[in-house]
């Protein structure tokens, strides 16, 4: 029998699904991660459970709204190390943009002033915001911390290839914020 | 070297180094290829001793000294890259970020940031102090150029090069502490500035994106700073 796989997740916060398509960008190398990982949830996969027991998970994007909130507690909860993907997990990068103007001002320019058609704050399906778009490890602990906007396919190879080794990948040299 | 000044000897890193008794620690250290980061201090102007990442440990003193505003002495012995300064620099850099509205990924400087690049090259991960997120109005006023305080870290290159190179001391700091801002005259819109020549010394020196030329989009926005050196030795005469 095999050793059993890594188990891989990722998950889409507040973000522009950049890192989500810069991890895509690795192309065929997915192929060759695939014998070493079982990705057990993605927003690019129709699962709707956060699973248990994953191993690694990559997460993309701010904790802006109440259920970017929740999304992160469970997956916290239920992975051993978590991956800050990219400038808006680190530091809520453009989603923050909001942060001074307050969440009344900023919902007011989205849904009112640019609308033609039917202007209104919503209040069903979309999800209320929090006071702040905060860094992911302003709410949870975060165990590693990969930088760009979005990161390279490159560097999200290097990250992986890393830690299925076993070792904390040094980026030092390889990426930075706005790379 | 004139005969009245004087030589002195001390150890930068382990290193012995032999520099004028009117040199600061700083541009020892650079001389000898030694690395210090900074944000405020630049050749060509007056070290204030602002940004306090170019803190060095020197041995019987406690206190971090800034390397730009640190005269050298004799028998000196400067370590310049202990963990204690490493972990006190990383820190400084991340109360920088967390104080502005610094978003790399949008920003005219980005790639040609010089805090940016400080980020990476000292190994700040990410900011573990709250961010701000204060308001602070761009303005746009002036005709060639724009000031965004959201993106200044008041090194005050730019009071500095406005008054002692250029001569018309446009600029100057407004307010204390974590109120403290970059003005105009007497804080009135750049573009209404009677005494700003549009020379640009301020865009150039400017380590970030908080001053910038309009018509330049994400990443466009590279500073020429060479010219400093040239014109403080022409002012002084020695050239």
């Amino acid at each position: 029998m095999s050793t059993p796989k890594v188990r891989v997740a990722t998950i889409w916060l507040d973000g522009c699904s950049g890192c989500h398509m810069s991890l895509l960008d690795m192309d065929e190398r997915l192929i060759e991660l695939a014998d070493k990982i079982d990705v057990v949830y993605t927003p690019l996969m129709d699962v709707k459970q956060f699973p248990k027991d994953v191993d690694v998970t990559l997460v993309e994007g701010a904790v802006n709204s109440h259920e970017d909130y929740e999304r992160i507690l469970e997956v916290r909860k239920n992975t051993k190390i978590l991956v800050s993907l990219g400038d808006c997990a680190i530091s809520a990068n453009v989603p923050s943009m909001r942060n001074p103007f307050g969440v009344e001002v900023t919902l007011k320019r989205a849904y009112v002033e640019n609308v033609t058609l039917n202007p209104q704050i919503p209040s069903k399906e979309v999800p209320p915001l929090m006071p702040l778009a905060r860094p992911v490890h302003a709410v949870v602990k975060v165990d590693l911390f990969v930088q760009g906007c979005p990161p390279s396919a490159d560097t999200i190879h290097f990250v992986i290839a890393e830690l299925l080794e076993g070792r904390t990948p040094d980026l030092s040299e390889r990426t930075r914020f706005g790379a | 070297m004139s005969p009245t000044v004087r030589v002195k000897t001390l150890t930068i890193d382990g290193q012995a180094v032999g520099a004028r008794e009117d040199q600061t620690i700083m541009q020892v250290a650079r001389e000898n290829n030694i690395f210090v980061p900074a944000l405020c201090a630049i050749e060509g102007l007056t070290p204030v001793g602002a940004c306090r990442l170019c803190i060095v440990e020197v041995k019987g003193v406690n206190k971090l000294l800034p390397a730009c505003a640190t005269r050298i002495e004799e028998g000196m012995e400067v370590t310049t890259n202990s963990e204690r300064v490493a972990n006190y620099r990383r820190t400084i850099l991340e109360m920088l970020f967390s104080e502005g509205n610094h978003i790399c990924s949008v920003c005219v400087s980005n790639g040609h940031c010089e805090l940016q690049t400080l980020a990476k090259k000292l190994g700040m991960t990410h900011v573990r102090v709250p961010y701000r997120s204060t308001m602070r109005r761009v303005d746009a006023s002036h005709e060639r150029f724009i000031a965004d305080p959201n993106r200044c870290i008041l090194c005050t290159r730019c009071v500095r090069v406005c008054d002692e190179i250029e001569g018309a001391h446009t600029w100057d700091v407004m307010g204390r502490g974590i109120n403290s801002r970059i003005i105009t005259d007497l804080s009135q819109p750049w573009g209404d500035s009677d005494s700003c020549t549009s020379c640009g010394k301020c865009v150039n020196v400017c380590p970030t994106g908080a001053l910038f030329e309009k018509g330049k989009a994400v990443s466009e926005m590279s500073k020429r700073q060479e010219f400093l050196p040239y014109l403080t030795l022409m002012r002084e005469g020695k050239k």
